[in-house]
């Protein structure tokens, strides 16, 4: 990665007066907890946490020709997303690797926000830029223009409700409106990646500290801690989301990874990686690629990223993700296997933990569904 | 955070015990526990076993990394803290205490163990 210093967000301070410790995530100084980070998870999954996310990767993408734009850029169907509405998808190289994935709001007729991850905003920005040669559309660079707070857990909304001007009953998930939360202008989506009803709210950073402590302080009550990246890694674990870099990557097209139904090939136009990607579906129909499976452990050994999936003494896959589940008391792991091994419940199926072979159940994903 | 004085340290960032009868605890301090994270497993080394100063007889798994875990002496371990391994979070939450590791019988001790304000500047640097 890069040598020079880490970025910090505008909650920098804050952070640091509630005694976070800090990690470089992806060029950026972020909290990675403020305590005990299995606290942390566990107060999204039964109360709610607040989490500093304005590292990712904000890009506006406004014109004319802005959805035809997007239609090409990405493999997912963009025009047929309404405003106010948001859309998960992924944007692939022209061989099908994924490049990202990535959330896409509509804003408005002719304006879209699309979020990529830190460690990628600028390749996908680059992307977008490249691909909108001959749109009548501006690509916009909004990483320094946004803060991201998000607010995650059962109790999220009526933290949030006292403090908006917003209808939160009115909004859905995958849905964003503009309004203004403890007086600052926000666009506030339910969107999230903890796999809880919750919020994110993207503001201006001169906003920021003064909306972060008015959710800490209205929150208090209910129980909001301030959360850290590493609960929020355990938390898209039990809930089944990939993270791109462990799950998702250029070497993968969605094919590979098990998420060919975000492409799109019935919508309108050419798209950037359409061939490679056709190819990549029907080769996956052909000979069916590694699945991805979840595994939980019989013991209390960990498996980590890149640790070998094996049965009966050979190697049948590779684990993507793995931590101790804070929800299920055991460690978990996401892992690409070999389809003969993908079945929930096959036997004999374990995990090579620095030269121990462990027995690990296959489950289906997610671990963990929250009661709706 | 502060070190017992009545202790000794090692830059592995383990503890050592003044010897009863011969025999150490040992342990990991605040610093490591604090860095680690949330502890979720620990493996020690077998009662009877041998430990050398140095090297690596266990390990500490937190919710982010697995660490090996170092003795600080030359030894039989004698007893192993049952609690801390039905319990790692006591690695956490008493690191200086009920999460002590194990005790070691101790043959020999390397010449750089740290004392409790040695450590603090180490730990600073």
């Amino acid at each position: 990665m890069s040598s020079t210093e880490p970025r910090r967000t505008a909650l920098d301070a804050e952070h640091r007066a509630l005694g976070a410790t800090m990690t470089d995530f992806a060029g950026w100084d972020m909290p990675l907890r403020y305590a005990s980070e299995r606290d942390e998870h566990l107060a999204v999954r039964t109360r709610a946490g607040l989490f500093d996310l304005s590292h990712m990767g904000e890009i506006t993408v406004t014109g004319p020709d802005a959805v035809r734009l997007l239609d090409h850029a990405v493999v997912g169907n963009v025009s047929t997303v309404k405003e106010g509405r948001a859309r998960y998808t992924m944007i692939c190289r022209a061989d099908g690797g994924i490049l990202d994935d990535l959330i896409v709001y509509r804003l408005g007729e002719r304006e879209y926000l699309v979020v990529a991850n830190a460690s990628n905003a600028q390749a996908v920005l680059d992307a977008l830029v490249e691909r909108s040669a001959g749109f009548d559309a501006e690509v916009r660079d909004d990483r320094d223009a946004y803060a991201l707070l998000a607010v995650q857990g059962p109790a999220a909304a009526g933290i949030l409700a006292p403090l908006t001007d917003a209808d939160l009953d009115g909004l859905r998930y995958y849905a964003g409106l503009t309004g203004t939360v403890a007086g600052a202008p926000a666009l506030i989506a339910r969107t999230g990646y903890t796999g809880e009803d919750g919020f994110e709210l993207f503001v201006r950073p001169e906003h920021a500290v003064e909306l972060w402590r008015a959710l800490l302080a209205a929150g208090a009550d209910a129980g909001l801690v301030p959360c850290g990246l590493s609960c929020r890694d355990t938390l898209r674990l039990e809930a089944g989301m990939p993270l791109y870099g462990n799950e998702l990557s250029a070497e993968l097209t969605p094919f590979d990874a098990g998420f060919g139904r975000v492409v799109k090939f019935e919508k309108e136009g050419d798209f950037v990686g359409r061939e490679a990607l056709a190819e990549a579906a029907s080769r996956a129909e052909s000979t069916p690629p590694r699945v991805l499976v979840g595994l939980v452990a019989e013991g209390r050994r960990v498996p980590r990223a890149g640790y070998a999936v094996v049965s009966g003494g050979e190697v049948v896959g590779e684990v993507t993700s793995g931590a101790p589940s804070p929800t299920l008391g055991k460690p978990i792991a996401m892992a690409y296997v070999d389809p003969a091994f993908a079945a929930p419940g096959t036997p004999g199926v374990g995990v090579d933990i620095r030269g121990s072979h462990e027995p690990y159940e296959v489950v289906a994903l997610p671990f963990y569904t929250r009661a709706k | 955070m502060s070190n017992p004085q009545n202790l000794r340290y090692s830059k592995e960032h383990e503890w050592l015990s003044a010897a009863e009868d011969g025999v150490s605890v040992i342990g990991i301090t605040e610093h490591a526990a604090n860095a680690l994270g949330d502890v979720v497993f620990v493996q020690l080394p077998e009662t009877g076993s041998t430990v050398t100063a140095g090297e690596t007889c266990g390990e500490l798994e937190s919710t982010k990394s697995v660490s090996d875990l170092y003795s600080p002496v030359t030894g039989e371990v004698t007893e192993v803290n049952e609690d801390v391994v039905s319990d790692p979070s006591l690695v956490n939450s008493a690191p200086f205490e009920g999460g002590w590791l194990f005790k070691v019988r101790v043959t020999g001790e390397p010449d750089d163990l740290l004392s409790a304000d040695e450590y603090a500047q180490f730990t600073a640097g």
